[in-house]
């Protein structure tokens, strides 16, 4: 299984990635050059104290920030300095985004709110609403399709969210603390699902400070100082830059 | 793409209603603007036609001449005399009618205020000796009997035509059709009683006159009775003044001769009347355009309130819109992050402001129909409503809704997708 998976193209290929800010006349390195490969069905946890940089490199990976240096390889494609309207089509078909507190928009129903992505993609409304409507059905919510998310418990309200991360069929799942906000009985189903997820092939990747969660994942990147600390992957472990 | 601007508009009325209360308040801004619009240019518009039907009352191809009592100290001869001289003469009339070119008709009209009496009712009234043409020449009617005639005037008849207040007030129940008529010492047989008419005097003044209290005779028959002098008693002191017309009326044959044939007749009058101005020429042509040129400066000024109130209605889209923007920036987040380009934000907040203004435009259109029809049941004025106020009005209610929309939609756009995410 571990050489089925290394010989599986790269989804995501981070070169020497580097974010920095300016604050005035001082430059802060948020990111200091990271090195990351991720192949196609692969399930990643990146782990790193606040401050560490995980945000900033899960920004980066979501497109929804470009890096100050360095090369982000998405799909085969060097996405690091495109214009702003690229960015936005980039996300919206290769990406999908859960977040901590579900970000659902509350006037739309939970089968408008699963569509949105289509919609700025053009997809033609019947289609959409066909897609959306099986993915909802999926994720145990195809009776709930006309409700507003307020009406949702928070388990609920992230399996909508869930189901519009997967409706644009993306290349990467990115999940940011999913089970944040959740206790401790939803969360578990959460990670089911994303378990399920990673069995059908998809590649996910999960931004999370709790080791149990991360436990879930098969690889887990653990990020300190702008750096990669330590890559742990399939039971091994390879220092980062930092630690050398 | 329909389809897109179909969800678009959609998704902006959902919006909306989150917070209905909200967005009915900042209509209601634009439903004042643009109904006070439409109210104001209504009645507007329904005063300076009724201005307009008055004035062209008057004839607009007529030329009026009218006599006017010069100011006291002018006729420190007079005030000797005790008797003031002063007006249009018959050698006017002669002067014009031979020398001003393109003049159809002459009218003379003398006026005696005379007490009129038929039996035991009595009221003050205006004896006007004219001539038969008085009638065409003022597209004055009659509604029982007939006008003087050419043999009243040849023969200098004691018959007269009364005005439908006096034939109403003296003859109450009897048919004033052959009826002797006194209006003051004289006698008068009835032939006639005229339609109501009241027109715009056309002076300063721009008071109105009701011709209901007149007694048209024949102008032959009132010289011979009343002659020249006029004697008024007025607080005790006997005033006498010697007019010998007190109107003209010129009839021009064509509506583009009446200015020059007006200054023309100013010309002769200044001539013949060297010491004292004691005429004036008024002209219903130049009063037409005049109040065309007020009706203008109305619209101008209207427009100008108009502007403003839709203005500060403007003012409140974009305070509403800055707020709704701050308050949902991490929706803006989340559509950038699910694929929303800048344009698509854009666009979204442009078509919540729009259907903001047209929501007030359209409530407005509606207001602004229902006032001016309150205001003409209640009162006397006349509105009229025109079309183009509407799509007017409206219009500028959508395009005050694009260009106040537009700041806060691009404040929206221009959102970091980062920032705006991280938002709480």
């Amino acid at each position: 299984m571990n050489s089925a998976q290394d010989s599986a193209p790269a989804v995501v290929e981070l070169k020497n990635l580097q974010r920095h800010y300016f604050m005035g006349t001082n430059v802060v390195k948020a990111l200091d050059g990271v090195d990351l490969t991720i192949r196609q069905g692969e399930y990643w946890a990146i782990m790193g104290p606040s401050g560490s940089g995980k945000s900033t490199l899960l920004n980066l990976l979501g497109c929804l920030d470009r890096p100050s240096a360095g090369e982000y390889w998405l799909g085969g494609k060097n996405v690091a300095q495109l214009s702003d309207d690229e960015l936005s089509e980039t996300r919206g078909k290769d990406l999908g985004f859960v977040f901590q507190s579900f970000h659902l928009i509350p006037q739309l129903t939970i089968l408008e709110n699963v569509e949105v992505p289509l919609f700025y993609q053009g997809v033609p409304i019947q289609e959409s609403r066909e897609r959306a409507r099986a993915l909802l059905e999926k994720v145990g919510l195809g009776d709930r399709l006309d409700h507003r998310s307020t009406e949702l418990s928070g388990g609920q309200q992230q399996r909508v969210a869930v189901a519009r991360a997967l409706v644009n069929d993306p290349l990467v799942l990115l999940a940011d603390e999913p089970t944040g906000n959740l206790d401790s009985k939803t969360s578990e189903e959460i990670l089911a699902l994303f378990e399920e997820l990673h069995q059908q092939g998809r590649t996910l990747i999960l931004v999370t400070h709790d080791p149990s969660i991360a436990d879930h994942a098969t690889s887990v990147l653990r990020v300190k100082d702008g750096l990669v600390d330590e890559i742990t992957q399939g039971g091994r472990s390879v220092p980062g830059r930092s630690a050398g | 793409m329909i389809g897109t601007a179909a969800r678009t508009l959609k998704l902006g009325v959902q919006s909306l209603l989150l917070h209905g209360l909200r967005s009915l308040l900042t209509c209601m801004g634009v439903l004042f603007g643009v109904a006070s619009v439409i109210a104001m240019l209504a009645i507007g518009e329904g005063l300076s036609f009724d201005v307009q039907q008055r004035i062209q009352a008057l004839g607009s191809n007529n030329v009026l001449v009218r006599s006017v009592k010069p100011p006291e100290s002018n006729s420190a001869s007079a005030e000797r005399s005790r008797i003031s001289k002063y007006g249009i003469t018959y050698r006017d009339v002669q002067r014009i009618q031979e020398t001003v070119p393109g003049i159809e008709v002459v009218v003379p009209v003398r006026a005696i205020y005379q007490d009129s009496r038929f039996r035991d009712r009595r009221m003050e009234a205006r004896v006007v000796g004219t001539l038969p043409l008085y009638r065409n020449v003022n597209r004055y009617q009659v509604s029982e009997g007939r006008f003087l005639s050419a043999i009243d005037l040849k023969q200098s008849r004691a018959v007269c035509v009364l005005g439908d207040r006096i034939a109403r007030d003296l003859f109450p129940l009897e048919d004033p059709l052959g009826k002797i008529v006194k209006a003051g010492k004289f006698s008068f047989r009835v032939v006639g009683v005229m339609q109501p008419r009241t027109v715009i005097r056309g002076d300063q003044s721009g008071s109105l006159e009701d011709f209901g209290k007149d007694i048209y005779a024949p102008l032959s028959t009132v010289r011979e009775l009343y002659g020249e002098i006029i004697v008024k008693v007025s607080s005790g002191s006997r005033d006498m003044e010697q007019v010998e017309l007190h109107e003209l009326q010129v009839k021009v044959g064509s509506l583009d001769r009446v200015e020059p044939v007006s200054q023309v007749i100013e010309g002769i009058l200044e001539h013949g009347h060297k010491d004292k101005r004691d005429y004036e020429v008024v002209v219903p042509l130049s009063l037409l355009r005049e109040a065309e040129r007020t009706k203008r400066m109305f619209n101008l000024v209207l427009g100008s309130i108009a502007g403003i109130s839709l203005l500060v209605g403007g003012i409140g889209i974009t305070n509403v819109m800055l707020a709704t923007v701050t308050e949902r920036t991490r929706e803006i987040g989340v559509r950038r992050a699910l694929g929303a380009k800048r344009g698509h934000i854009l666009f979204q907040f442009l078509v919540e402001t729009v259907v903001l203004a047209c929501g007030g435009g359209g409530l407005g259109v509606a207001v602004g129909v229902a006032i001016p029809f309150v205001v003409s049941r209640f009162s006397e004025l006349v509105t009229i409503v025109t079309p183009s106020s509407l799509v007017l009005s409206f219009g500028i209610s959508v395009g005050v809704g694009m260009i106040f929309g537009l700041y806060p939609a691009w404040r929206a756009a221009s959102m970091d997708p980062v920032e705006a995410l991280r938002h709480e």
